[in-house]
């Protein structure tokens, strides 16, 4: 009985901790999401992006584990601003299935340009944090796990700061709302949506360091970015703690289903029933647990 | 068409919806028909028949993609996975019921919509990104099931080898004969779409599209013109997953990836969205593409690179052209090679008149 116990703790502890990571990615999607409209299908080819910025980096001898994440930090801001200019100012006002297809584009774009530049064989990232497991009970955490829940701590406080408190992100939360009377308000709504990008852009930075170090960087550390949508489906496109706790649930889901349901159908669970999940969730509450329940009119 | 007209002298809808607008138009179609009946399978050898194959197959694909997509505007991220399901159903009922292709065709195409209207329920409650998602779903589902139930796809591998196609007691081997078998369907499917688009249920799928509040409020019953336009645009997927399968000669998953979807998209993206004919230059274009990237890359990269590095190449370097394209016609271009094709036409219609 209480090895049953212990087993089911594991996975839940697990679950948690990778739910979180998740969170971390679908952060940078609910931002964008929330403050432009805009919908990111190439989000894990963010992630997966500056995962080899920073593998790129760490990869010169001697350099320290800060230098590597300020590096994608700093390479992720660049990238979205030019993103939002380029490609996706001229599609305001377009149909959502432009902004759709746009991202998707952008991913085959960014999942194809690695294997030219710089290689596509699997990088390490390395942060110096060693990898002895941390033991909680009869759950075994890696140290990097641990630090993804603390990054993403971290920027769930740090968000819910700034849009409760300061005054850009209260400037962001008019322009989420109406565009329209924002600017009437004398916001300037183009500079928000830059923002927003490459807050998103920041965190896919942090993303990817993270995930990259347990996955190793190479072209697949872009499918991450499928777990995203399950994650904002649950929690609601523009709700930051949604995406925290849909992350939360799809983590257990994820884990419990891989501990209990693999045995008897021969493995592949894990990628299955967020998305089973998903699709229940969107056939009763379309909108997600946090999100706004947006009224149509013709 | 081709044919140039000096002006619109039109004074009744029955001239303007006429399907030969003037005696010219008859003989280009019997230009167009003599050419691809005759003059093409004589003068290219097997290469290039078999890369206009892939062309036909694709045309089937992307005409339906474009009804669902370009016409009613739902996105599907998922018609990969109604390819699979027609090229499964297809390949069980040729393998163990020995049926021929006139049955197992048109049953695929029938399991594929079956399966597409069922993953287009949520387009009832839902649009635009939930749809994109739910429809990403409906294909990472539809491909674990087939690849996790033996019944369906034949064991370890889930891949099912298909006999070729017979007419008449003729086995159609050659890429010449498989080029008449696939270019009827894509023909019929052309033809179809045309006169679809044109008729109560393709006028209901552009209501839909242009605001589908709306097309409710003028008497559109939008829930079964929704349906009815995922299980259209999945029987011709379906349809496209069995003539793949007949031309391979093997049902395989692997064919029906989620990439095989975003190709179909961007298909239908370059080419022009809710255009029967964009959608046939889309199809000729993607196709073409990494058949045209290593033709050029072949003698320069083949300097440096072996053969398994330049085939990885010419994937990744598809990948990004693919990518930049779609970005380059929705940003500067949105309704694709099918405006480029128009602007020219145009010009030249009144040539050297333009004033």
């Amino acid at each position: 009985m209480s090895g049953e116990l212990e087993f089911a703790f594991a996975l839940l502890v697990n679950g948690l901790s990778i739910g979180m990571l998740y969170a971390l990615i679908a952060l940078g999607f609910v931002l964008v999401y929330k403050a432009t409209d805009a919908i990111n299908f190439a989000q894990g080819e963010f992630v997966m992006l500056a995962g080899f910025v920073a593998a790129l980096v760490l990869g010169i001898e001697g350099v320290p584990a800060v230098v590597g994440v300020a590096a994608a930090v700093a390479v992720m801001i660049l990238f979205s601003f030019a993103l939002e200019r380029i490609v996706l100012r001229p599609l305001l006002g377009r149909p959502i299935i432009a902004v759709i297809m746009a991202t998707i584009g952008l991913g085959a774009m960014l999942r194809g340009l690695p294997p030219i530049t710089v290689g596509g064989e699997t990088r390490a990232i390395s942060l110096g944090i060693g990898d002895t497991p941390i033991q909680i009970w009869s759950a075994t955490l890696p140290p990097i796990q641990v630090l993804g829940v603390v990054v993403t701590l971290a920027f769930l406080g740090l968000f819910t700061w700034f849009f409760m408190k300061s005054r850009m992100g209260i400037a962001m939360r008019a322009v989420a709302d109406n565009q329209q009377v924002a600017m009437a308000m004398g916001i300037n709504v183009e500079r928000y949506f830059a923002l927003a990008w490459g807050m998103a852009g920041v965190v896919s930075a942090f993303g990817g360091v993270i995930w990259g170090s347990m996955l190793g960087v190479d072209v697949h550390l872009a499918l991450v970015g499928l777990k995203v949508f399950p994650v904002v489906i649950l929690g609601g496109l523009d709700s930051i703690i949604g995406a925290v706790v849909g992350g939360l649930i799809v983590g257990v889901v994820e884990s419990f289903a891989a501990g209990y349901l693999d045995p008897y159908v021969g493995g592949g669970t894990k990628d299955f029933a967020p998305y089973v999940l998903m699709i229940i969730a969107l056939m009763f509450r379309p909108y997600g647990l946090f999100g706004t329940h947006k009224i149509e009119r013709v | 068409m081709l044919h140039r007209e000096s002006g619109t002298f039109k004074t009744s809808y029955a001239a303007d919806m006429a399907l030969y607008p003037l005696p010219i138009a008859r003989w280009t179609v019997a230009m167009i028909v003599l050419l691809f009946a005759v003059i093409i399978p004589l003068a290219l050898d097997d290469y290039y028949l078999s890369i206009l194959n892939l062309v036909l197959i694709a045309i089937v694909g992307a005409l339906g993609l474009n009804i669902l997509v370009g016409y009613t505007g739902q996105i599907s991220v998922g018609h990969a996975a109604f390819m699979s399901v027609g090229a499964y159903t297809a390949a069980n009922l040729a393998v163990h019921a020995h049926m021929p292709f006139w049955v197992t065709l048109p049953a695929g195409g029938m399991m594929a919509a079956l399966v597409g209207a069922i993953v287009g329920i949520p387009s009832l409650r839902i649009k635009g990104l939930y749809l994109a998602i739910a429809t990403l779903a409906g294909q990472l589902i539809i491909e674990w099931i087939i690849n996790h139930t033996p019944a369906i796809s034949g064991g370890a591998q889930a891949s099912i080898e298909v006999p070729r196609p017979t007419l008449w007691g003729h086995h159609m081997k050659t890429q010449g004969q498989l080029y008449f078998f696939l270019l009827f369907f894509a023909a019929l499917a052309t033809v179809a779409t045309l006169n679809l688009v044109r008729s109560r249920i393709g006028r209901a799928f552009v209501a839909i599209r242009d605001q589908d509040i709306a097309a409710e409020i003028i008497g559109v019953d939008i829930y079964r013109y929704k349906l009815l336009s995922f299980a259209i645009s999945s029987f011709y997927a379906g349809v496209c997953g069995v003539l793949y399968t007949y031309y391979l000669g093997i049902a395989n998953y692997e064919q029906f990836q989620i990439n095989v979807s975003i190709d179909y998209l961007a298909m239908i993206i370059i080419g022009g969205l809710g255009s029967v004919l964009g959608s046939i230059f889309g199809a000729i274009f993607v196709t073409m593409l990494p058949i045209v990237i290593r033709l050029v890359m072949e003698p320069l990269a083949g300097l440096f690179l072996n053969e398994g590095e330049l085939s990885s190449v010419v994937s990744s370097v598809r990948l990004v052209l693919f990518g930049g394209l779609i970005i380059f016609f929705l940003v500067i271009e949105p309704e694709g090679l099918n405006r480029l094709w128009r602007n020219i036409r145009n010009y030249f219609r009144v040539w050297p008149f333009s004033y």
